[in-house]
């Protein structure tokens, strides 16, 4: 579904990404690991398009996307979500999905009637927020929500745009430690019943090599691994990035 | 956050007793007020134009008077120039025409900005608009203004009669009907899904744009639809004033169209209708109490901005949760 | 030809208050964000005070009056500025960019009226500068002594500006502030003492280039709003934050103003802002903006 090939960015004479290649499959679930800064958000951002490349070409669905506006890629179904989350917060969570809705089946260019009257669409919103178990909280508004509960809504709403493909950028950070797996296990359960491709930056091992297809690990803006986790977290290499584990 | 416009059901009864109400009121109010209040209707109708942009699509406009000017020159310049034409059923489409043409290209000018850059932007262009009603004197009669005759209305000529019998009369049922439309139209417009857009990219522009909403492209419609609206109310207005004058392009306008909405209360929807009407009633007031009356418009605009920014009709949905809120047991 | 020389120059009389305006929104702006309605209304209470010293007292040496009058019109201005910044403004740097705008528009009224309530509605003329410093022969052209005098005026003060921002200790703290407010309080910088400050300099120099304009222009009512309007498109234009800008922005709307005068006298003002919007049409972020 996605090709990257021989990605390159740099920042002035700073090359954060260094030739990467890799591709990433329908219904696979990746992750991309590697210590801070190896420029794991910046190749995020290239994917998503809101940094264009030095060089190099990224396809998807065989459509070259290199210097595609975000826009564009979200409209071709690539969505991401943000570290920092970023919802509307003076709208119910209900809403907050549904408004995605609204964008993805082009009503809100064409819709004239009262957006509470679009009874199947709100339903599905409300289905999706089920998906992700918050739909009993689904009038409240986003600031009063839990941060777990805030990651699951941010998911639900890139979610809801109808993406093939689905880039999270560390959906586990600042959710208590308790409800990390809770989370997983309901983002990746919903990406696995709509066989969504999906790339995910994550530290915590433990839901890296229980939740994964497959491993990318990135190291000073180069690949240095890619397969699966098991494999991946043998190699000597990636131990020494990783864990600071010399052989 | 407020009363939450949920059921359509009771309030759709509210505001149908509310234009009944309105269709009786020229027999009861002594022909004074009532063309005041008319007045305030005009002011109403672009209050409500001017609320779209700024509670719904949360951008504040400085100029909004220049576009209230194109509706009322709309129908003052076809009068003078084109005097055939003086039909209502013409005068409002060429009214609208005008503000769509204005609107667009005065909004394309500002919306691709930041918020704080628009606001100003807006107040700059709205100057220049100012400035060309000014200097083209032999199409929009310079500072002295257009004289605004009564219009045929619907096939009938009110030639002779006097202004105020005709507003009184045939005019204010017109306008009422104006009036409901403007509103009812409104209110689809932020219920529907496009309204919902608006109010995304109010809260978190970023957002928006990362769910498919073309931000610039939607805060330019809001702008388009608001300047017809305002110059909608420009028009009406025109006929109840008898005369346009450069002056309402003008930044002092401008300022009072945004006080009055905050008079009113951006919050509600119908707050700035009623900051619209009350507002005309209170400025008549100030000018005759004052020659200061800026002045007086600064302080309590500063007072509002203090201690009641969200209007007459934010602090009225306050007290009244506050009242529900203090038999119970504390849970809101 | 030299007619060309005049017009020239008498686009640089225009920049010189114009750049001194524009300096003073782009600091308030730029370091705390706050884009000032009441810039004008500051503007010209300076040149009402100018005006009134040299009007009232200063008929046997008006160079020297002048001097005080725009000292004067430096101090009240800026203090006026402090007084409203400490009373009025602090309470919304919490609140929605929206509500500081209506703030600082409001301040515009009660200030415009406060001038009239101060020196009535009559305008105030102080000429005798103007024309007691006479002018230069350029060719078959009189070019005023008092334009060069203005423009010495300006840069000075420009150059003074200059130094304060990138000498002394307080130019940088205010610096640090526009780049990035968070990281400055976090560095210990004390943000609300300098927002104050820098609001009393923004302040101080629109009174000083309204005082600056008095002998040409008699202060009247409404003599800000201009003003007002030009500054923002000068900020707009030559970018936020930049002294550099400011100064080429001011050039180029002050010369605009100049020759749209002498061209095309009925739309100057209108062919000025087609200028400034072809500019912002192909860099929004305005000439030199960050």
């Amino acid at each position: 579904m996605l090709k990257v090939k021989e990605l390159i960015k740099d920042f002035g004479k700073v090359r954060i990404i260094n030739s990467a290649t890799f591709e990433v499959n329908a219904d696979e679930i990746v992750s991309l690991v590697g210590p801070n800064g190896a420029g794991k958000t910046t190749l995020v951002n290239l994917i998503s398009g809101h940094i264009l490349p030095t060089s190099g070409k990224i396809e998807f669905l065989d459509r070259n996307i290199t210097f595609a506006s975000p826009y564009k890629r979200i409209k071709m179904g690539v969505a991401r979500n943000f570290q920092i989350t970023n919802l509307f917060s003076d709208s119910s969570i209900l809403e907050n999905v549904r408004s995605c809705l609204f964008s993805v089946y082009g009503k809100i260019k064409r819709g004239f009637l009262p957006a509470n009257h679009y009874r199947a669409i709100t339903q599905e919103a409300i289905d999706i927020l089920d998906l992700f178990g918050i739909s009993e909280k689904k009038e409240f508004l986003p600031p009063s929500l839990s941060e777990g509960d805030k990651k699951i809504l941010d998911t639900a709403m890139a979610f809801a745009l109808k993406s093939k493909f689905l880039l999270l950028d560390e959906p586990t950070s600042g959710v208590a430690t308790g409800d990390k797996f809770k989370v997983m296990d309901t983002i990746v359960s919903a990406i696995r019943r709509e066989k969504m491709a999906c790339m995910i930056i994550e530290h915590d091992m433990d839901i890296v090599s229980d939740y994964s297809d497959r491993v990318l690990v990135l190291s000073e803006g180069e690949i240095i691994a890619d397969g699966k986790p098991e494999q991946v977290m043998e190699q000597d290499n990636v131990k020494e990035i990783l864990f600071g584990v010399r052989a | 956050m407020g009363v939450k416009n949920t059921i359509f059901k009771p309030k759709f009864f509210v505001y149908l007793g509310c234009f009944i109400l309105l269709l009786f009121l020229p027999r009861v109010l002594p022909i004074y007020h009532l063309i005041l209040f008319e007045s305030g209707i005009t002011f109403a109708i672009m209050a409500l134009g001017f609320n779209l942009l700024l509670r719904y699509t949360g951008l504040l406009s400085f100029g909004h008077g220049a576009l209230f000017a194109v509706g009322a020159y709309a129908v003052g310049m076809t009068g003078e120039h084109f005097p055939d034409l003086y039909r209502i059923e013409i005068l409002i489409p060429v009214a609208l025409l005008a503000s769509l043409v204005v609107s667009t290209i005065f909004g394309f000018i500002c919306v691709r900005h930041t918020r704080v850059f628009f606001s100003i932007l807006a107040l700059a262009v709205s100057m220049v608009i100012y400035a060309l009603l000014i200097k083209l004197y032999h199409i929009t009669g310079g500072s002295d203004g257009i004289h605004i005759g009564l219009p045929i209305m619907f096939g009938k000529s009110f030639e002779g009669m006097k202004r105020f019998e005709f507003l009184s009369g045939a005019y204010y049922y017109v306008l009422i009907c104006v009036f409901a439309a403007a509103t009812i139209i409104m209110l689809a417009i932020v219920n529907s899904p496009f309204g919902k857009a608006l109010q995304c990219i109010r809260d978190n522009e970023v957002r928006a744009e990362m769910i498919g909403i073309r931000v610039r492209r939607y805060r330019l419609y809001a702008f388009i639809l608001s300047g017809l609206f305002t110059g909608l109310g420009g028009a009406m207005w025109s006929f109840v004033n008898g005369h346009v004058t450069p002056e309402i392009a003008e930044w002092m306008f401008s300022g009072e169209i945004v006080y009055m909405t905050l008079l009113g209360g951006f919050m509600v929807f119908e707050g700035p209708i009623i900051g619209a009407i009350l507002f005309t009633y209170l400025r008549l007031y100030a000018v005759t109490m004052t020659q200061y009356w800026m002045f007086l418009i600064g302080a309590t605009l500063i007072i509002l901005v203090l201690m009641l920014p969200e209007g007459i009709t934010g602090g009225f949905v306050k007290l009244v949760s506050k009242i529900r809120r203090t038999p119970s047991t504390g849970v809101a | 030809m030299e007619h060309w020389v005049i017009y020239i120059l008498n686009g640089l009389y225009f920049a010189s208050f114009l750049f001194l305006t524009s300096l003073g929104l782009s600091i308030i702006l730029g370091v705390m964000g706050i884009l000032n309605l009441a810039h004008g209304s500051l503007f010209a209470i300076g040149a009402f005070v100018a005006a009134w010293i040299v009007g009232t007292f200063g008929s046997n040496s008006p160079i020297t009056l002048f001097f005080v009058g725009l000292l004067a019109a430096l101090g009240v201005a800026g203090v006026v500025g402090l007084a409203l910044e400490t009373s009025l403004i602090r309470p919304m740097y919490k609140r929605a960019l929206e509500y500081q705008l209506l703030m600082t528009f409001g301040i515009l009224l009660l200030i415009e009226d406060l001038i009239k309530m101060i020196w009535g509605g009559t305008a105030y003329y102080a000429s005798k500068p103007f024309t007691v410093m006479g002018s230069l022969s350029i060719g078959d052209n009189q070019y005023p002594y008092y334009f060069l005098f203005a423009m010495l005026i300006s840069m000075l003060a420009g150059l003074s500006i200059w130094m304060i921002m990138s000498k002394t200790r307080v130019g940088i703290m205010l610096r640090a502030i526009s780049m990035d407010r968070e990281m400055a309080k976090a560095m210990g910088i004390q943000v609300g003492r300098l927002n104050t400050l820098a609001f009393g300099m923004g302040a101080a120099l629109a009174g000083v280039a309204g005082a600056l304009i008095v002998p040409t222009t008699p202060a009247l009512l409404g003599i800000g709003m201009d003003p007002l309007i030009l500054a923002f498109i000068v900020v707009v234009l030559g970018g936020l934050g930049s002294l550099k800008g400011a100064l080429v922005g001011s050039l180029i709307v002050g010369e605009t103003r100049s020759l749209g005068i002498v061209f095309f006298p009925e739309i100057e003002l209108p062919l000025l802002f087609l200028i400034a919007v072809i500019i912002l049409v192909f860099k929004p972020e305005g000439l030199f903006g960050r």
